[in-house]
């Protein structure tokens, strides 16, 4: 199958059928809000949804809902960034970063030093022993994204990533993470509003309206 | 059995027994009470409603029905007592009876903390931790639990503060013997025996105190429930 991606689903609730099907590795789902782009990233993830239909990622079928197919989340592998970051209030910065089983650290493929990377390209050396509540919008948000990136993801999917985010960060942080996807070859669905997340970040641009 | 024909009674005893009692129960129901508390705030089955009223019809029954119950279920043509009865072992009218009517008695009040602590706690951190690629029981245990927890240790004090005091369930099952005489009970001993007017005020000054600083704690735990839940967003 040549499509990186390819989705079919009915979602009573929404009362509306989003399909999205392409070969590009890094997709962004652009539309008004509230017209479904968090629940299309959601199926995905395969988390509650009441979308019934297909998706098939990377070769794989992961929902097949005719024969009752579904891949449970635990174990489709993806990066999931969600809008409000949503890091475990219970836990450090560490913690919430080191929080995936599949995480890199310790492995022979040099996962100490993909973790230290991380760490300084988002800038959260400075936080490592904070705790959630003492943490901005901002800082949230990079720590939930160095959080899916750190789970060896084989699918990145970003809800506004850089929403939360001031400026030149924004920047720094986007270019920082358009060149990392491109060195990994990580593919992505990004559910954005920002036309300039979406030329540094997706090579496909899906409406969805 | 009347009442002169009773031991006398014995405050510390007493106390040391309605302790022992609570805690007992308290630690029996806490694995039921959590497990109830989860389905029923976080699963949908078939017959929940049904469940969920057995659950808690011990709180609105009459206790003395519950014993009445509870004493069918476990006397020796019950189906639970029966069988106990083959292995040669009589529940009534002892200490582990005492500790099971205040198990089904009080656990209501643990499994509705349980459930609130757990609806209190927003899904989307679970569903964070399973794209991560934890498996659902590993999620529980870390994430669901931890968040919960102050609000179930409440939800058990709670329980645990009820059962110091249950006497109607227990007097059924249990009877008033030297074994099963709790405080509540010691004290039921007492009406009749005016002339210990301090073994009584001691059973009383002792009720109020457990009971008061369970309560303290329960407080306490729920409040620190509520500021563990305000932590992110």
């Amino acid at each position: 199958m040549s499509e990186t991606f390819s989705l079919a689903l009915e979602f009573s609730r929404l009362r509306r059928t989003i399909s999205i099907s392409s070969a590009a590795r890094r997709i962004a789902v652009v539309g008004p809000s509230g017209v479904g782009k968090t629940t299309v990233l959601r199926a995905v993830a395969g988390l509650a949804s009441d979308g019934t239909g297909t998706i098939h990622v990377l070769g794989e079928s992961w929902q097949d809902s005719a024969t009752g197919h579904r891949v449970p989340a635990w174990l489709r592998g993806v990066g999931w960034v969600p809008q409000d970051a949503r890091l475990f209030p219970h836990a450090t910065v560490a913690e919430n970063l080191r929080w995936s089983p599949r995480g890199t650290d310790g492995g022979a493929d040099g996962g100490a030093d993909r973790g230290a990377e991380v760490i300084e390209a988002l800038e959260l050396g400075g936080l490592l022993e904070r705790m959630p509540k003492s943490l901005s919008g901002g800082e949230r948000q990079r720590v939930a994204l160095g959080r899916a990136l750190l789970s060896s993801p084989r699918l990145l999917l970003l809800d506004e990533p850089f929403a939360a985010l001031d400026a030149a960060l924004h920047a720094r942080v986007r270019s920082w993470l358009a060149r990392r996807i491109a060195a990994l070859r990580i593919p992505i669905l990004l559910a954005s509003h920002d036309p300039a997340d979406i030329a540094a970040l997706a090579e496909h641009v899906h409406p969805l309206e | 059995m009347p009442l002169s024909a009773q031991p006398p009674v014995d405050a510390g005893a007493a106390i040391g027994a309605s302790l022992q009692v609570a805690l007992l129960c308290t630690v029996f129901a806490a694995p039921l009470a959590i497990a109830g508390g989860w389905l029923l705030a976080r699963r949908r089955f078939f017959g929940k409603a049904l469940v969920s009223a057995a659950l808690f019809a011990p709180m609105v029954l009459p206790p003395v029905v519950t014993g009445l119950l509870l004493l069918e279920v476990f006397g020796h043509d019950g189906p639970l007592g029966g069988a106990l009865a083959m292995l040669g072992v009589s529940i009534p009218f002892t200490r582990a009876a005492a500790v099971i009517a205040a198990l089904v008695v009080g656990m209501p009040l643990f499994v509705m903390a349980a459930r609130a602590a757990f609806e209190g706690v927003d899904r989307s951190y679970d569903e964070v931790s399973a794209t991560l690629g934890e498996r659902p029981w590993r999620t529980f245990i870390r994430v669901t639990l931890p968040l919960a927890w102050p609000g179930l240790v409440a939800g058990a004090v709670l329980m645990f503060a009820r059962s110091l005091g249950e006497f109607g369930a227990t007097i059924v099952l249990a009877g008033n013997s030297g074994e099963t005489r709790t405080i509540a009970i010691a004290l039921y001993s007492l009406l009749d025996r005016p002339g210990d007017a301090s073994e009584t005020r001691i059973l009383v000054g002792a009720s109020l105190a457990i009971s008061l600083a369970t309560l303290v704690a329960y407080e306490w735990l729920n409040r620190r429930q509520r500021r563990r839940l305000e932590l992110d967003e």
